[in-house]
């Protein structure tokens, strides 16, 4: 498929809007946990190289069909995302950030000696299975089910625990539960982008997934607007895109890309669409033509 | 019968007693008024009620059944409603969401029936979406809706707390300190929701309040805290007139 699109497409942007895109699906996912939930992960890379590497050994190993292995490798992350959801019960913000960085640290140490995962070398000769059609439609199918599950009761839960958990509870929410909840499905998400990921650059080691890559994700979140599905697709877009952009500065990229994040930040402190509504902008343009109407009437 | 039953209750934390031997009986109903002196253990009473605080020592019945240890949830989803001296709202939701959130207790769509849309739970969010609006209606706020809770004035934002509250169908209201930051106006006003809300939806309500006026009106029965200990409990003229009460706060204001 991909190669009757390269017909087209110059085979380099195929690939960055495949990144592209398995970057939203991992950014969406911590989204829920951080940006709807409010409860700061710095740790995601580590659900994404479960992910990884579930999907990757079975692929290689025991010759898993590859939709199987990608499934394996989200529930795997889930059900670490459950687990570390648990300590979440009695931490919050910058506590709760330490746990998730330690836990991120464990699994990528964990990696570093695991045997079948190649250990420091990594996994090579992953089957190239992730194509550009593929992502594209599971990014499809995550944004829709991801908008209208933060439409929903249980999405708006979410968002009551970030804005005032004590009012949630005086609303009958189980805190506890949802939060836990929103840990599994976000690091399910975090799974399934890592076995995209892995499925599409052949190759992969403990390194990819150390805590910058957490913290790049947490960009993505951040710089998009918290909670904003748009946003973080935004966010991710920009912050994919930002380092090949900056190529021309040369050694300079990751400075720019520094610079970039602070003026963005002091710009829109609550990031790109933080606080930016459909609503919000019909009623703007609406007020012009209110006022408008006024004008012509005596 | 009556609806909540305080027996005995006390409070301590770390060696501090904030309320010491507290009991109260609130009927069906009634509009039960709770003042005091700052720090007497009003707010502190309430958080035990609504499970907040599980109490060192007493019991609290809610309706004929034992609530002690309950998490704030429960003792939501059992219907208790309240709302907070110190305002919380979900700030950055919109003014219908808030109260659409209120009913958060007394619905049931589940995440699976959430991200597939199931027609179930779709009818439930246009029936509480519905019932959101009338109570919005209700408290004068229908027409900012969609508005931000925080760009809401002060007044307006205790009025959305209360309708929060009442989207979970309660049996019992508590009002934390109803009236505090409202003009005159205001108050009249909030005095004619409370009374409306207590005939039209059959409500028991128990407020915390420092306007006296707003409480000698409006209460039924008022119970007075001093440094933790009920030194009074009546009809608002016998409570007025109580020696102790006069000594212990009245007397400072005159």
């Amino acid at each position: 498929m991909d190669a009757y699109l390269t017909q087209y497409i110059d085979p380099y942007y195929l690939r960055l809007l495949v990144l592209i895109g398995i970057n939203i699906i991992l950014a969406l996912g911590l989204n829920i946990i951080t940006g709807v939930t409010g409860q700061l992960s710095m740790g995601h890379a580590g659900f994404m190289s479960l992910g990884a590497y579930t999907s990757a050994i079975l692929s290689m190993q025991f010759a898993c069909p590859f939709w199987l292995a990608l499934l394996a490798g989200a529930f795997v992350a889930a059900l670490f995302g459950c687990l570390i959801g648990i300590p979440t019960l009695r931490l919050e913000g910058d506590y709760l950030a330490m746990v998730t960085i330690g836990f991120a640290e464990i699994i990528r140490v964990f990696f570093l000696n695991f045997e079948p995962g190649g250990k420091a070398v990594g996994l090579a000769g992953i089957p190239q299975n992730t194509n550009f059609v593929l992502v594209l439609v599971m990014v499809i199918v995550i944004v829709y089910l991801n908008s209208k599950l933060l439409n929903s009761r249980i999405g708006k839960a979410w968002y009551s625990i970030r804005e005032n958990e004590i009012a949630a509870e005086a609303c009958g929410v189980d805190t506890t539960r949802l939060k836990v909840m929103a840990f599994t499905v976000g690091s399910f998400l975090g799974g399934l982008g890592g076995g995209l990921y892995a499925h599409y650059m052949f190759f992969i080691r403990p390194q990819d997934f150390a805590f910058m890559k957490s913290i790049e994700l947490l960009n993505m979140v951040v710089l998009g607007g918290m909670g904003s599905i748009p946003g973080t697709i935004i966010g991710a877009t920009i912050l994919t895109l930002a380092p090949e952009l900056l190529r021309v500065v040369a050694e300079y990229r990751m400075l720019f890309y520094g610079a970039l994040l602070v003026i963005l930040m002091i710009f829109r402190p609550n990031g790109l669409l933080g606080d930016v509504r459909v609503y919000d902008i019909r009623k703007r343009w609406g007020r012009k033509e209110v006022q408008a109407n006024a004008d012509t009437n005596p | 019968m009556p609806i909540l039953t305080l027996d005995g209750i006390s409070q301590e934390f770390g060696g501090l007693r904030a309320l010491d031997g507290v009991d109260l009986m609130v009927e069906e109903q009634q509009i039960y008024g709770i003042i005091g002196p700052n720090g007497a253990g009003k707010t502190t009473l309430f958080n035990i009620i609504t499970g907040i605080y599980d109490p060192t020592e007493g019991t609290i019945e809610f309706l004929g059944q034992a609530i002690n240890g309950a998490k704030a949830y429960q003792v939501a989803q059992m219907g208790v409603g309240r709302t907070f001296q110190n305002i919380r709202l979900f700030q950055k939701l919109s003014v219908l969401d808030n109260v659409r959130m209120g009913a958060y207790g007394v619905t049931r769509s589940g995440f699976w029936s959430s991200l597939l849309g199931l027609p179930r739970s779709q009818r439930e969010a246009q029936e509480v979406t519905a019932r959101a609006e009338e109570l919005l209606d209700k408290v004068g706020l229908l027409d900012k809706k969609m508005e931000y809770a925080v760009n809401l004035a002060y007044g307006e934002q205790r009025r959305l707390e209360i309708a929060r509250a009442l989207a979970l169908k309660p049996t019992l209201l508590l009002l934390d300190e109803p009236a505090a930051g409202m003009n005159a106006k205001e108050k009249v006003e909030l005095m004619e929701l409370i009374y409306q809300l207590r005939e039209q939806m059959k409500l028991t309500i128990l407020l915390v309040e420092h306007d006296m006026n707003l409480v000698m009106n409006i209460c039924e029965r008022i119970a007075v805290l001093d440094y933790g200990r009920k030194i009074a409990d009546g009809p608002p003229q016998e409570v007025k007139s109580d020696k102790r009460v006069i000594e212990s706060y009245l007397g400072a204001e005159a």
